[in-house]
């Protein structure tokens, strides 16, 4: 009898996969938790847990001490917290579900210029409105993610056909060398807008207030909406576009839904945080191999890991160089790089 | 049918539109050379260029020209030449149009180690001539080299290469971002404006170094193209017609990322150059793919014919790149359309 192999938890016999995905999904949240009180604990200074929960729900009186901790944990800790959680939450399911529309497991929004084009528009709005509050720079970021991903997206699948892996990379690489060149002119004119420029760029989850992290969180609620309702019209986009018709998929519609979905999720937590590049890649990959093909699951878990991982990786970015702090988005995209190596290695990206 | 020629053991095929084409593009290069020398702050008649040129103009006109502005164009003539080659082994190598050595990690690695450079020692070593050159040379080269490594599995195939590549470069372009976000504000604008890429202020020393180089480089490819030919149907039929493609594979893809290392050292990373030039050469002299010299010509008369725009046409001197950028951003649409359309039919 052949057992078909299809990732580590593959069918020990009598206990439905449903259920084992379900415990997977409340095993992600539950490590999820545990990061997340990691990253209220660790930091230039450090809390104890008993203190964190002090700053958070106990009235500080007039102890001064006890003043300080409280200010820390609620204008520093929770916000960023918070902001990864939501950002890594958007980027993992934008990353899955964009890759499950181009049938394409290069895709990814860091990779595609749509970050260029987030960053392209916030300088331009800032050397041309003079803008400076990074609530009104923010749409201009989500317009400029979706004109970019837009462009990469629309123009490597036109004709028939899922894109190309190479010249969806190639394609994106491009553009993300033409917006850079682009945001360069514009900076190097306006020395305000390269200064926001250059910490935005990074990547970084900290410094965020809570007026930002509120708007993206709803565009990015939005996505997530649409994203969920999109699932099982994706999982029958994948079996190609003719058969998805033939079983009664308004194609149109299913494309649509993805699309927007997808630029209201990672356009909003680029705007918040800045580029973050691979997130998204690396865990559709590792949720796929959890989970297999069905995207009503991979979407979810790609989301809920891509929480973790985007939180993991700001707490060790203020690890690491203490007491100063590397953002996130650059520890993501170190980590990321060999990940992505590694995929091409083990050949996991065919040539059309 | 076009007839062969043969000399000794080589032999080629004489194609007179190949030859006419690549000498139409000599000349205009040289001439958009000498607008390119003759305009400026103080503009000198083009007859007055030509007699300094043979060394018989007046004494302002030839320090103006030879002193001031000979070197930029020269460096702009070279770095252009050496991106167009290299994109067209690039292409060559990868088999596909969208690739250029941007992709085999040089440009980007050059990039987080000039930013170094720049933020580390704040101005000092921009203004030496050789640190900032043999810095971007030197971490261009080892990325590049980590790209190979990596890439290789019992061979390079173009594929790996490509994925490997944008892979590395998007790590090197998070250091950049990291070290930019470091630093002072005013090295973040000298390192921005070196980030894009610029002929301003070149020296002679730069133009001998960079134009030694590149000839040597030159040379080799042309030999060694003999072989590459054949490659471009494939590995298999290659080793059949009796090339050692593993071998002359790794010597071009040396060349290519040489000769992009020189040209980013010696300009800073120009965008698009190295993708565009192949492929408006290949259009131009009608070749099924990208021929070597007319991408070389072809890239050095676009590079200066844009440094040219960049002074004339922009406002507060914007770097050459800027100019580029613009012009390869639409052909590179141009371009992915038109593979998609392709492959749709």
């Amino acid at each position: 009898m052949v057992v078909e192999q299809r990732g580590p938890q593959s069918a020990p016999p009598g206990r439905s996969p449903q259920r084992r995905r379900l415990l997977g999904l409340a095993l992600l949240v539950a490590g999820l938790a545990a990061v997340a009180v990691l990253s209220l604990v660790i930091g230039a200074r450090s809390l104890t847990p008993a203190e964190v929960w002090q700053g958070l729900f106990g009235d500080p009186g007039t102890d001064q001490q006890l003043t300080e901790i409280t200010l820390i944990v609620h204008t520093l800790r929770v916000p960023r917290t918070v902001l990864a959680i939501v950002a890594g939450l958007a980027l993992g399911m934008a990353g899955a579900v964009i890759q499950g529309h181009t049938r394409n497991p290069i895709a990814d929004t860091g990779l595609l210029g749509v970050n260029s084009g987030a960053s392209f528009a916030v300088v331009l709005s800032i050397a041309l409105f003079g803008l400076r509050s990074p609530v009104q720079y923010l749409w201009f970021a989500l317009l400029g993610a979706a004109a970019a991903g837009v462009v990469v997206f629309g123009l490597s699948s036109l004709g028939r056909g899922a894109g190309n892996p190479l010249t969806l990379v190639l394609a994106g690489q491009g553009v993300t060398i033409f917006l850079a060149a682009m945001t360069t002119a514009v900076a190097l004119g306006n020395t305000q807008s390269l200064d926001v420029l250059r910490f935005w760029n990074a990547g970084s989850v900290q410094g965020v207030g809570y007026d930002v992290i509120g708007t993206a969180s709803a565009f990015i609620a939005v996505g997530i909406v649409l994203a969920l309702v999109n699932l099982p019209a994706l999982n029958l986009l994948n079996l190609g576009d003719d058969v998805a018709r033939g079983l009664g998929v308004n194609v149109l519609a299913g494309r649509t839904v993805g699309v927007v979905a997808v630029t209201l999720l990672a356009g909003a937590a680029t705007a918040a945080c800045g580029p973050i590049a691979f997130l998204g890649l690396m865990v559709a990959h590792v949720a796929r191999w959890i989970t297999g093909p069905d995207y009503r699951w991979m979407v979810p878990y790609a989301g809920l890991l891509g929480s973790v991982v985007l939180l993991l990786g700001d707490v060790v970015g203020r690890l690491v160089v203490r007491p100063a702090e590397l953002q996130a988005g650059i520890v993501i995209a170190v980590i990321g790089a060999p990940f992505f190596a590694a995929l091409v290695w083990l050949g996991k990206f065919r040539q059309a | 049918m076009h007839p062969g020629v043969r000399v000794g053991g080589w032999s080629w095929v004489w194609r007179p539109w190949v030859v006419l084409v690549t000498l139409v593009l000599a000349v205009a290069t040289f001439l958009v050379f000498c607008v390119s020398i003759a305009v400026g702050d103080f503009t000198i008649e083009l007859p007055a260029v030509f007699r300094t040129l043979i060394g018989q103009g007046e004494r302002v006109d030839e320090f103006v020209i030879m002193d001031l502005r000979m070197p930029r164009a020269l460096v702009g003539l070279v770095v252009g030449l050496a991106l167009g080659i290299s994109g067209a082994l690039t292409q060559s190598i990868a088999r596909n149009a969208l690739a250029s050595p941007d992709v085999l990690g040089i440009t980007f690695g050059a990039s987080a180690t000039a930013v170094f450079v720049v933020t580390a020692s704040g101005g000092a070593a921009v203004s030496s001539a050789i640190g900032l050159p043999a810095a971007a040379l030197t971490g261009g080269l080892l990325t590049a080299l980590l790209v190979y490594f990596l890439a290789w599995r019992r061979g390079i195939d173009g594929f790996r290469l490509i994925l490997i590549g944008v892979s590395v470069s998007a790590a090197m372009q998070a250091v950049t971002t990291w070290l930019l976000a470091l630093a002072d504000i005013r090295d973040v604008a000298r390192a921005q404006a070196w980030l894009v890429g610029s002929l301003d202020s070149r020296s002679w020393n730069e133009v001998w170094t960079t134009l030694w180089v590149t000839a040597a480089l030159v040379l080799v490819v042309v030999v060694v193209s003999f072989q590459l030919r054949p490659m471009h149907f494939g590995d298999d039929v290659a080793a059949g017609l009796g090339v050692r493609y593993g071998a002359v594979r790794a010597v071009l893809l040396l060349c290519a990322v040489l000769l992009a290392g020189v040209a980013v050292s010696a300009a800073g990373p120009v965008p698009f150059v190295a993708l565009v030039a192949p492929q408006i050469a290949m259009r131009l002299v009608r070749s099924p793919v990208p021929p070597l010299l007319a991408s070389g010509v072809f890239g050095a008369l676009l590079l200066i014919g844009s440094d040219l725009i960049a002074r004339v046409v922009l406002p507060n001197d914007l770097p050459v790149g800027i100019v580029t950028a613009i012009i390869g951003g639409p052909f590179l649409v141009y371009l992915l359309v038109r593979a998609n359309v392709k492959r749709a039919a």
